[in-house]
């Protein structure tokens, strides 16, 4: 098996963000437990569009928890649309990388970013 | 702490005393005619003999090689290669029965022969594990010319009913090969008693090295060679000799044998409390396999909300190795194929844990074992989706969906 990066190993063995946020602007889940992954990500959005708060909960392998934990801390203060623009790439590198297998199957944190802000939107329109 | 002896295992220390002068100083080729080659085969042949006291086997009966994958592909590649030459229209001769729980080794050669027109038949498991001799009676055709089923289980640790299922075999006149990497060594495995024609074992799993391992073949029992080349091992496994590794797995097998009933005891000690303390103090935790029908030295548990690789790298975290069966291990969308085997569905399958005593373990062990476990269940049961801190259980069946395109495309 592949070695994980120092930076992996730091986010998978003490993640960042973790835990629900009550009542959130937003929430995206992506992944499924059958394969081996799940994850949500809720983010809370203030007045000009800013992340103000980014968590998590995942279930997953090391790779999976890390990714979440590092994209929590990438987008924390972002304005949404910029943080939408994040992409799987961006998050493994800020890793220093991932093993060739986790790249592709367990790199879901963008996507349950962008699910949320997605998710946002939906709300803000239907308000 | 090191709880992962199925997977491999420190050499003794006798071992690798028993081995170093045949790297460096009795290091000829077995096959040579002068004192020093001479020298070489006689400690291959003492270890033919070591090995074959441990299965209770003929010493002419035990064939060395490079490891029990080796020992699997031999016997069932070659019995196809040899029955196949046989076939006539009444009769192909090209069925072969396995079960649906078998090591990589034995279940991988099966499918590489249903490539050629082999017809394999997967026997399936009872939820211990367990095969059923019915089953195996009904799936007998005039075509079978094997019957590969393991002695026990690398994953579980169920041990099959190899005597009854050898004296089937024998009613049908079928070869009757077992896979007993995980038992030489750790359980009573006597090829006389147990009808047993073909066996597999492996140096590594019994504290000898890894590379080397044995195949014992019941005299009479004729197959066709993988490996040609300058004839060693009586033609069966052409090669030279790896006189040093052979050593190892002899010496291992004879402290095996000696120890075998202490190593038990001790073995079993730990696996009950383990099991005991770890269903009594950590809700929703369960244990895969037989309870009684077991390795001693095997424990199974599956965790609900967790996924098995993230608990593996928390406990290495805390010192302790041990194993899973989850997805992110086995590199398999649907996770471990024993566990699917015996009714477990893949979003619990994520979340199991092989812990496999070996010698070096003991029963003070327990307690920093189980509580670490309760730390890192809870822990990340805490992160999961999967679970309801609130209430405190498991809430992820609502998440499970098809496994559709897009999955499938990640992995």
């Amino acid at each position: 098996m592949e070695e994980y990066s120092q930076k992996v190993k730091d986010h998978y063995t003490n993640p960042r963000n973790t835990g629900v946020i009550e009542n959130p602007s937003g929430e995206g889940t992506v992944g499924n437990p059958v394969c081996g992954d799940i994850m949500t990500i809720y983010i809370d959005v203030d007045e000009d569009e800013t992340l103000k708060e980014v968590k998590f909960s995942t279930f997953g392998c090391g790779a999976a928890i890390a990714t979440s934990s590092m994209i929590t801390e990438m987008a924390t203060g972002m304005n949404i649309d910029d943080a939408y623009k994040i992409t799987r790439n961006d998050v493994a590198e800020e890793l220093d990388g991932l093993p060739p297998i986790k790249l592709h199957c367990s790199n879901l944190a963008a996507d349950a970013l962008q699910a949320a802000i997605e998710d946002y939107k939906r709300k803000k329109e239907d308000k | 702490m090191y709880m992962d002896n199925s997977a491999t295992s420190p050499v003794d220390q006798r071992v690798l005393d028993e081995m170093i002068p045949y790297f460096n100083q009795n290091f000829g080729n077995a096959s040579t005619l002068y004192t020093l080659g001479v020298e070489a085969k006689k400690a291959v042949d003492k270890a033919r003999q070591q090995v074959a006291d441990l299965i209770n086997a003929d010493v002419d009966e035990i064939t060395f090689t490079s490891g029990g994958s080796e020992s699997d592909n031999m016997v069932i590649k070659g019995v196809a290669l040899k029955e196949i030459q046989k076939a006539t229209e009444d009769n192909p001769r090209n069925h072969i029965i396995t079960s649906s729980v078998e090591h990589p080794a034995v279940m991988e050669s099966c499918k590489f022969l249903e490539k050629f027109g082999f017809e394999v038949t997967y026997l399936p498991v009872d939820e211990d594990g367990l095969i059923s001799l019915d089953d195996l009676e009904k799936s007998i055709k005039d075509s079978t010319i094997l019957i590969s089923i393991m002695h026990s289980n690398n994953e579980i640790g169920t041990i099959q009913p190899t005597k009854e299922i050898g004296q089937i075999a024998r009613e049908h006149n079928i070869i009757f090969h077992s896979d007993a990497v995980q038992s030489a060594g750790k359980i009573p495995v006597d090829v006389k008693e147990q009808n047993i024609d073909v066996l597999s074992l492996s140096a590594h799993k019994i504290n000898g090295p890894k590379g080397v391992g044995a195949i014992y073949i019941k005299k009479g029992i004729r197959f066709e060679v993988l490996i040609h080349g300058g004839g060693q091992e009586k033609g069966l496994r052409s090669g030279t000799e790896n006189v040093a590794g052979i050593v190892g797995l002899g010496k291992a097998a004879e402290i095996a044998k000696d120890e075998l009933d202490q190593r038990m005891k001790h073995n079993q000690e730990i696996r009950d409390a383990l099991i005991e303390k770890v269903t009594a103090e950590i809700k929703d935790s369960y244990v895969n396999g037989s309870l009684d029908k077991r390795l001693p030295n095997n424990v199974h548990f599956r965790f609900s909300g967790i996924e098995g690789e993230s608990l593996i790298l928390r406990l290495d975290n805390k010192g302790i190795n041990g194993a899973t069966g989850s997805a992110c291990s086995t590199h398999d969308l649907k996770g471990s194929h024993v566990l699917a085997a015996i009714g477990i569905k893949p979003a619990l399958s994520h979340g199991s844990l092989r812990l496999s005593i070996g010698p070096e373990n003991s029963i003070e062990d327990v307690d920093y074992i189980v509580e670490s476990l309760k730390e890192v269940v809870a822990y990340l049961r805490n992160l999961s989706p999967l679970w309801d801190n609130n209430t405190d259980t498991y809430i992820g069946d609502k998440f499970e969906k098809e496994v559709d395109e897009e999955d499938l495309d990640r992995y």
